[in-house]
């Protein structure tokens, strides 16, 4: 995703990526970054919750009039309203990322990825 | 080693460095190569938001109820494209069929959590956007750099385009 807002940019249309995976954003570099440090899942607010996507999307749209420079990171600055264990449990044995059929369906893809190279589809 | 009470602050979580501790740990053993840059390009807005036509640029494999063009199919996945999803869908009918998310801590019941249209037409209701652009657009995890560069990205550019599209917001999920 951060490789096509770079690709967008460079061809003359500003971007603004909205993102909870602050690292991996930053490390592909953007122009411009609002962080959200909340579960991947919810970069624009917590479900049900209008008022604060509302206010998500605003800072986005601040960030797009007031940034002046490539690789501007702004912390949306909000708390998951559920606390913070998220943060010690993902990518953990207690909390497997792609547990059974998720992890089945990724496989699929996977090996459909991997057909389909070796037979020069793509 | 004590733990943090459960709403006491955490730094913000580093998931290159934890995913690759996680995929070694499950017997993974050539760690994906996130994208590195040492620089961006950048282009500042040429008029106000209020006058800008705003697309949503998705990677949450967001899709709509009863669209045959989301009947499960790992292939289209696996190949990864881009497609579009008709702005003025309604959030009721949208629906996204991502694996990667933190199933624990949220649920994707809510499109608008990654996928704002909502609140977008809102703002546009509001005076605060120009318009929407015809579609936003989802793409697919390319599992390929390359193919995101060379194949993905320039077909979202020239859909932005054929759009007219000012401003794009994209959402990683």
């Amino acid at each position: 995703m951060s490789l096509v807002a770079r690709h967008l940019e460079e061809n003359g249309i500003p971007t603004v990526v909205i993102a909870t995976a602050r690292d991996i954003v930053e490390s592909a570099a953007v122009p411009r970054l609002l962080f959200v440090d909340f579960p991947l899942g919810a970069p624009c607010g917590e479900p049900w919750n209008a008022g604060q996507q509302s206010a998500v999307l605003e800072m986005a749209f601040r960030m797009l009039e007031t940034a002046s420079a490539p690789r501007t990171t702004v912390e949306a600055g909000l708390r998951w309203s559920k606390g913070q264990r998220w943060k010690d449990l993902i990518f953990t044995e207690e909390q497997p990322f792609l547990p059974g059929e998720a992890g089945e369906e990724w496989l699929k893809k996977k090996e459909a990825y991997r057909r389909m190279k070796a037979e020069g589809r793509i | 080693m004590t733990e943090p009470a459960p709403d006491a602050a955490r730094p913000y979580v580093r998931y290159i460095d934890k995913t690759r501790a996680y995929y070694l740990s499950q017997g993974y053993e050539k760690p994906y190569a996130w994208a590195n840059n040492a620089s961006a390009p950048f282009t500042p807005l040429s008029k106000p938001l209020s006058a800008s036509t705003v697309t949503l640029i998705s990677t949450s494999e967001i899709a709509i109820k009863g669209d045959p063009r989301f009947d499960d199919d790992p292939e289209t996945r696996a190949k990864g494209n881009v497609y579009d999803v008709p702005s003025a869908t309604p959030a009721a009918m949208l629906y996204s069929r991502t694996q990667s998310y933190d199933r624990y801590a949220t649920t994707l019941d809510d499109p608008n959590a990654y996928f704002p249209l909502d609140r977008l037409h809102e703002a546009v209701a509001r005076g605060r956007l120009g318009k929407i652009a015809g579609n936003c657009l989802g793409v697919y995890n390319a599992y390929s750099q390359r193919k995101t560069v060379e194949r993905d990205a320039p077909e979202v550019l020239g859909q932005c385009r054929a759009m007219g599209v000012d401003v794009a917001i994209l959402v990683p999920v």
